[in-house]
């Protein structure tokens, strides 16, 4: 019996997305233009959300040992360093490390200047990284407090700069996304609204004969939830195909910039998902508010 | 079968539409309900439906107390009631044989009992040979034998009808009394609103006249009594 209705439910549902034509179309067309618009904000906010991660993970602290210790003694020290927590990284780089780092920084021309060098002035410099880039500053000041370690460059001048604008980005971008999303949201509703409100007179009908209103319901809820995934379906499809182009003609980096892209597998994933789920949900969800509407005696 | 006590009716903007009404109906009755327009006719009728609440008073139809009913199981209550209006209310995109079905499927019915009660039904009203057509491609008359076979296809005890030939011409009225007499004398209990003066004093019926929300007049045999 329920089986049986059911099915008839979803055959309904499917007969009438065809017989409201054009009303239909209408309401496809809103969704797919809404979440468009949502899906090119995503495609913006994945990749400053990952560019963003790139940088912050850049993020390093140099600590400079005591000149006169040694690269063994800085081994010791390294494992030390190892053990501070929050701390996810050493890097440990010898005297001869740093002054052949050094000459190729300074170039043909002038490296040369550091053969009259005789001994190597260089210290033994550890190359730290946070668990959290945010931490960074923390991590640098504890290892202040070891006292092999002579200076340690923080970069304390351009790291919190530099995390005021993530933020900055980060919160511009989420607000976006949310008017986005409202308006989205707005717009499908009022769509399946009207869509809906031409057929009062119908649904008024099929509450004189005797439905409950779960019967009522149920194929204008598959209707509008056909039309809420088809109507997510195509943007998420074209969008897919424009970032797999944009990824390939870019080389998978910033345009001029060093910053990767997010991957084309993560952004057919994220997006096409996102973008299915807002539709089914917007789509159950607009149609349910509707018809309830048209419900109330 | 249809029971009303000391009902009356006021509508949110003041208007009285019913001032006091008791009736009994019996089933397997025939009665026409007439009055001037404005009268409160057709409030009378959509109390027994439940389209609208008395402000006051008890009515019983079918075994529902209207009043106490719950609006979730206004359906049950219609399920056993079988209502044509002057507009015929079809669902206008879908065929006179869905229209028919569409009242079965709502009860869950099994598809192929639907389509046998279907054909069963529409010949019963003389239209076998129309099922796949859709409304807009019938005769009007054509249209109220589809609302009737539609409110008969659940074999309802009662069939309330609200001016079922108001927008007909005399030869479909007549066709579809002929109708009605027919449901009439199989036992189902019917109750008209109309203002069709001919109809009522041919085929004499019990008459209960209403004027000003209340009943002024109710006869066995009765005739229509106004001018028009």
């Amino acid at each position: 019996m329920i089986i049986n209705s059911l099915s008839r439910h979803f055959k309904e549902g499917a007969k009438n997305l065809i017989r409201n034509g054009w009303m239909s179309f209408a309401a496809f067309s809103a969704v797919v233009v809404t979440l468009a618009i949502v899906g090119v904000s995503l495609l913006v906010a994945l990749n400053v959300q990952q560019m963003s991660k790139y940088v912050a993970n850049q993020l390093e602290v140099s600590a400079y040992l005591q000149q006169n210790l040694s690269n063994a003694e800085g081994q010791k020290i390294e494992m030390q360093v190892e053990n501070i927590p929050g701390v996810k990284s050493v890097v440990l780089e010898t005297k001869q490390q740093g002054l052949k780092q050094l000459e190729t920084e300074l170039g043909p021309q002038y490296g040369d200047l550091l053969k009259g060098l005789g001994t190597n002035p260089l210290p033994v410099t550890l190359i730290v990284k946070a668990d959290n880039p945010r931490d960074t500053l923390q991590v640098a000041n504890n290892l202040k407090t070891i006292p092999q370690i002579a200076s340690v460059n923080d970069g304390a001048e351009y790291v919190r700069p530099l995390f005021r604008v993530l933020d900055i980005v980060r919160n511009i971008g989420a607000v976006l996304l949310l008017a986005m999303f409202l308006t989205a949201v707005f717009l499908i509703s009022n769509t399946i609204r009207i869509a809906i409100f031409s057929r009062r007179r119908e649904i008024e009908i099929m509450r004189l004969v005797g439905a409950t209103n779960g019967f009522i319901r149920m194929p204008f809820l598959v209707e509008s939830t056909l039309i809420g995934v088809f109507g997510g379906a195509v943007p998420a499809v074209a969008l897919d195909f424009l970032y797999q182009y944009l990824y390939q003609i870019s080389g998978g980096y910033f345009y001029g910039i060093h910053f990767p892209l997010i991957s084309v597998n993560w952004f057919v994933i994220k997006v096409t998902v996102a973008l299915l789920v807002l539709g089914f949900v917007l789509g159950f969800w607009g149609g349910f508010m509707s018809v309830r509407k048209f419900l109330r005696i | 079968m249809i029971e009303m006590q000391d009902v009356w009716k006021e509508y949110a903007n003041g208007t009285h539409a019913l001032n006091g009404i008791s009736v009994h109906i019996t089933k397997g009755e025939f009665v026409y309900v007439v009055g001037p327009s404005g009268a409160g006719k057709s409030t009378f009728i959509k109390l027994m439906y439940r389209e609208e609440r008395p402000t006051r008073g008890h009515i019983f139809v079918n075994g529902f107390n209207i009043e106490r009913l719950k609006n979730r199981k206004i359906p049950y209550l219609r399920r056993s009631i079988g209502v044509v209006f002057q507009d015929f209310k079809l669902l206008p995109r879908l065929t006179a044989g869905e229209n028919v079905a569409y009242a079965l499927e709502v009860i869950s019915t099994p598809h192929r009992h639907i389509r046998k009660r279907v054909k069963e039904v529409m010949e019963l009203v003389g239209l076998g040979d129309k099922l796949d057509v859709l409304p807009n491609q019938l005769s009007g008359g054509e249209q109220q034998r589809v609302a009737v076979a539609r409110a008969l296809v659940n074999n309802p005890s009662v069939i309330i009808a609200d001016e079922p030939t108001g927008n007909l011409d005399p030869e479909n009225s007549w066709g579809i009394m002929k109708l009605f007499q027919r449901i009439n004398d199989r036992g189902t209990t019917i109750v008209m609103a109309t203002h069709n003066k001919d109809i009522v004093n041919t085929i004499r019926k019990r008459v209960i006249a209403i004027e000003n929300g209340k009943i002024v007049r109710d006869e066995s045999k009765g005739m229509y009594g106004y001018d028009n």
